[in-house]
């Protein structure tokens, strides 16, 4: 599907706008890693259990699903080989470090499936690429699948990249001095000189991260929850191990083994169907580059900005009309970009650690990432999804906010480089 | 011995249009690009300019080699194998006095980890250890 994003300011109305919903979810069981043993919780596993969990949530049948779609950014960080592969449909990397519509297709004996599209971007604008789809008619029921993969040994130490004695292409011009690929490092720069420019420190993000973990733990499904069920203290955060000084390792997401699933369909289907629809009032992603080696916290300012103009361009919607945020938290120290480039609940820049100091709890006045996050939850990229979609319908238990709960915002990754979906009840007019 | 205790520096192998980058580091010079019909100076090397369509080829330019710290984080647990055994160990943004939109790593060799001087002045200084072979890497000081 050729031309699906909405990354440009100036395109208007989204054309599709509130004609798609999302009517079912499902979150697999997580874990930490897997243990390479039991097929049901392998990456294909997960998928399968989080797919059927989505299908028996809309209420619809195998049948009628006839769109598939996911995501290979697993974060595997590594092949399964060389270890020894399993007996079909365990025989390849398809299951074990990704799982495609293929497989998927296969699996679950799916008959009626039009449309395939196992290369699709993670998940924050994959979902966007998904509500295009049916909109665009590629499909009617579409189930949309993101993995996340965690395999034996430290997370990042098998990536072949980080192993090596030379630093190939692009890389010549980062790993020599210690740069790591991914999130952490150019987010933390950029943090540093955030703290700089609005004279603050790393130790504000204390209360946000500590409110990430209680929304986790009012979640019953999260890593958290089930396996380490217990709140991080101010005290923990402060004292937490060093990773890149200033930042400690629970600024950092947990890698994790889960999977989450999502059935999109037309408005006209969803209203027929036993859930309340959640519609989709736009998609909108972010890809910018930065000018030089290091993005700039002046570039990430610019890039948020303007993806808060792109949503409330195709959406219709003003920001300030916003009732659940859930911005990406894969690093703490990048969320107060989008909170402060949405401008929430009227955060201006430099103003976020205070906000983070006030009131931010899922009962109070500003229930800021209601979902807990990927810091709460573990690293699913899904839950700022998932809450979006139960607090619209109000099925979030103990984490139900008390402000009203009509229009949600959700999105990962990073400020340069992300897309994010508004969600409504209402279709809109 | 390496420049920073411990240090393993992985070895550039870039591509090949970003070559003459470490050429000229070879021949301790620094070096960027820079793209004639938009007069922009880019660094790291591209392939082709991200301002405009030019289909001429980049040219390349030296520079003084003279910047500021601007940030740093201190390495204390690299997914990296050769930084491992240098940890803790700087990771500072440069920004190059003669164009500040440009920004270049440094582990500030001689800054003892998390001494960082914030906007201090440092120049060009290129890493000849034995680990990085034949390739001279280009680190930075602070001056004074
Ligand atoms: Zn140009």
């Amino acid at each position: 599907m050729a031309n699906w994003q909405r990354d440009k300011e100036g395109m208007g109305l989204w054309e599709h706008r509130g004609k798609v919903a999302v009517v079912g979810w499902g979150q697999s069981y997580i874990q930490r890693r897997w243990d390479g043993v039991d097929l049901e919780r392998s990456c294909g596993g997960t998928s399968k259990e989080s797919i059927l969990k989505a299908i028996s949530d809309a209420g619809i049948g195998l049948d009628e699903i006839d769109g598939l779609m996911t995501s290979k950014e697993t974060r595997a960080e590594q092949t399964w080989a060389p270890r020894p592969y399993f007996a079909p449909p365990y025989d390849t990397e398809d299951g074990l470090t990704y799982c495609s519509g293929e497989f998927i297709q296969k699996e679950l004996g799916l008959k009626n499936v039009k449309y395939i599209e196992s290369d699709a971007p993670y998940i924050g604008p994959m979902l966007g690429m998904a509500a295009q789809a049916v909109g665009d008619g590629m499909a009617e029921t579409l189930v949309c699948w993101y993995p996340m993969v965690n395999l034996s040994g430290r997370y990042g130490h098998n990536n072949p990249a980080n192993n090596s004695n030379e630093a190939k292409g692009g890389n010549a011009f980062t790993l020599p001095w210690g740069y790591q690929s991914g999130a952490m490092f150019n987010n933390a720069i950029v943090f540093q000189q955030y703290c700089q420019r609005y004279n603050t420190s790393h130790e504000a993000l204390a209360p946000f991260v500590m409110n990430q973990r209680r929304n986790g733990l009012l979640t019953p499904w999260s890593y958290y929850s089930l396996h380490e069920p217990y709140q991080l203290t101010k005290e923990d955060y402060l004292n937490g191990r060093v990773v890149e000084e200033p930042l400690v390792v629970y600024d950092c997401d947990r890698p994790v083994m889960a999977c989450a699933a999502f059935i999109f369909t037309t408005a006209e289907k969803a209203k027929k169907l036993r859930q309340k629809p959640v519609y989709i009032l736009n998609h909108a992603q972010n890809s910018v580059r930065g000018r030089s080696t290091m993005a700039t916290l002046d570039e990430h300012q610019e890039a948020v900005s303007s993806l808060a103009r792109k949503m409330e361009e195709g959406s219709g919607v003003n920001i300030k009309d916003v009732d659940i945020f859930n911005p990406y938290d894969g690093y703490a120290t990048f969320t107060q970009q989008f909170l402060e480039g949405f401008q929430w609940h009227g955060v201006g820049r430099g103003e976020a650690h205070d906000f983070y100091a006030d009131d931010i709890r899922v009962e109070g006045p500003h229930p800021f990432l209601s979902s807990g996050g990927n810091l709460g939850t573990g690293r699913t990229r899904s839950a700022l999804h998932s809450d979006s979609i139960e607090q619209l319908r109000g099925t979030a238990g103990p984490r139900q906010v008390n402000v009203k709960a009509e229009i949600a915002l959700a999105g990962s990754n990073t400020p340069d480089a992300c897309g994010f979906v508004m969600y409504s009840s209402h279709q809109g007019s | 011995m390496s420049m920073i205790d411990g240090l393993e520096r992985p070895v550039p192998v870039p591509f090949d249009w970003a070559k003459p980058f470490w050429d000229a580091a070879n021949e301790k010079k620094l070096v960027v690009q820079h793209c004639g019909p938009c007069d922009l100076n880019i660094y790291p090397p591209k392939e082709k300019c991200n301002e405009c369509d030019t289909t001429e080829p980049l040219g390349w330019k030296e520079v003084e080699g003279k910047g500021h710290i601007d940030v740093y984080l201190v390495i204390k647990d690299s997914r990296i194998k050769g930084f491992r055994g240098a940890q803790p160990i700087n990771f500072a943004i440069i920004t190059l006095d003669e164009d500040p939109g440009l920004n270049f790593l440094s582990n500030l060799p001689g800054t003892p980890a998390g001494e960082v001087p914030v906007g201090a002045a440092v120049e060009v200084i290129f890493d000849e250890s034995v680990e990085v072979g034949r390739q001279l890497v280009p680190e930075w000081r602070v001056i004074g």
